[in-house]
């Protein structure tokens, strides 16, 4: 199985303070996984993931995607070739829909009919309807609308890599449960490597093929959701028991 | 002598004055906002430079008009080009001040995503933060506009001309005629860019709805 992201003894500290927020992390994902990285809030779930695509440096340890070092690598090559879906707030405000989503590939200087195809297709997928959403504006959606749309955009250059940060957390837990559902089959058919954030335990039991537990910056778990549920270590224990 | 009469006589060069008038403020105002973007996006990127060019922009602002126009004659000698300097740095406040407070006004969840997506440092700049910044900065050159139009009319006393002519001389014949000849026009001329550049704004500027 050849990993997409491989992210090897990665740790951080922020300048000029002696703790590591992320200490010797190890984890690696392929086309198609979806690896969740569950924690509580501050566990380092979301550091980690800015560690993948550089918003912030590794102090220490390796990430490779496809491959290729990412610390060599041009940091806007890098970037393009590892989709991001961050809570709602991430669309241009400013934009259509199809403006967000056709963003990189203009960027990339695809042909215009190219790229509008790309839009059409891309929120087809996501479950909008192209003629309905192309020109409307992100506050003219609804919150599950917007989570879509991120999705889309993240998915326009067809990256290997899709970092996805608490994605559904702001929505209501009826149109949370719906795209969770859609999300999972989504996610199998895309064959991507996914990264997916959560503080959800029923959520990364429901989305993860394999999970990721943090705490306080380190690795305590790593297996899938099985695994997960049959294991007696504390702090998983604690996880289930909040969800039952 | 009512002051219809004496525009009557002197049509044309009322003409000359406003259109000396509005050229110091076109002229000034351009050069500002030129310098101005670059210098507010500096200040909005490079936290050490916001004390020094917000701090020098605004000492320039509390100097006396008329005082400054004279402390520029020996530098660039009496005419508008002295006039058009003091008319900058004026104008430099509320665009520079602006333009920061504009952008760093950008939600940072916004910027965080377009950083993640792999835009870079200048397409983030052009397609990001300047247009969701472009209503305060419109507004800012707004402002800048409006007390430049003000301003310029203390121009007249360095030999630069405009509407201020009228004024001075009125004040010196103590002529209330000859002084509302010049502030009345120059009044219009201020509510007139202002309500331009207003629909500009409305034009230009994406808002929500």
């Amino acid at each position: 199985m050849n990993a997409v992201l491989d992210v090897q003894a990665v740790r951080y500290r922020l300048p000029g303070d002696g703790r590591f927020i992320i200490d010797g992390v190890s984890f690696s994902v392929a086309g198609g996984e979806t690896l969740v990285l569950l924690g509580r809030s501050g566990s380092g779930k979301t550091t980690t993931l800015r560690l993948i695509n550089r918003l912030l440096e590794p102090t220490g340890g390796e990430v490779r995607v496809a491959g290729e070092d990412a610390a060599t690598q041009d940091l806007t090559r890098l970037r393009r070739r590892i989709g991001y879906v961050i809570q709602e707030i991430g669309l241009f405000p400013h934009m259509t829909v199809e403006e967000n989503v056709s963003l990189l590939p203009r960027l990339e200087h695809w042909p215009t009919d190219r790229a509008e195809m790309r839009v059409r297709e891309l929120l087809q997928l996501v479950g909008l309807e192209p003629d309905g959403f192309a020109r409307r504006y992100p506050h003219q959606l609804s919150g599950g609308q917007r989570q879509r749309v991120g999705v889309a955009r993240a998915l326009a250059i067809d990256p290997p890599l899709l970092l996805l940060d608490e994605p559904f957390g702001a929505l209501d837990p009826v149109t949370r449960a719906e795209l969770q559902r859609e999300f999972r089959t989504l996610a199998g058919r895309l064959g991507k490597a996914l990264v997916f954030v959560t503080h959800d335990v029923r959520e990364a039991l429901l989305l993860g093929a394999r999970i990721a537990l943090l705490e306080r910056g380190r690795l305590i778990f790593l297996g899938t959701p099985s695994e997960f549920r049959a294991s007696t270590m504390p702090q998983v224990r604690e996880f289930l028991d909040s969800a039952a | 002598m009512s002051l219809f009469d004496f525009y009557r006589h002197h049509l044309g060069e009322l003409l000359l004055l406003s259109r000396q008038h509005i050229g110091l403020v076109a002229v000034s105002t351009g050069v500002a906002v030129f310098a101005g973007l670059p210098l507010g996006v500096l200040v909005a990127r490079r936290p050490a430079w916001r004390r020094p060019v917000l701090g020098l922009t605004n000492i320039v602002q509390t100097v006396p008009s008329l005082a400054l126009f004279g402390l520029l004659i020996p530098v660039f000698g009496i005419g508008a080009w002295t006039a058009i300097t003091a008319l900058v740095l004026y104008a430099l406040l509320p665009i520079v001040r602006n333009t920061y407070a504009g952008i760093s006004g950008v939600d940072p969840a916004v910027r965080e995503a377009g950083r993640g997506m792999g835009m870079s440092d200048g397409e983030l700049l052009r397609l990001v933060e300047l247009p969701l910044a472009a209503g305060v900065i419109l507004a800012g050159v707004r402002v800048a506009v409006v007390v430049s139009v003000g301003i310029a009319t203390i121009a007249a006393a360095i030999g630069a001309g405009g509407l201020g002519v009228y004024i001075f001389r009125g004040v010196a014949t103590v002529d209330d005629t000859l002084i509302l000849a010049g502030a009345l026009p120059a009044a219009v001329l201020a509510l007139l860019a202002d309500g331009l550049l207003g629909l500009a704004e409305r034009r230009l500027v994406w808002r929500p709805r």
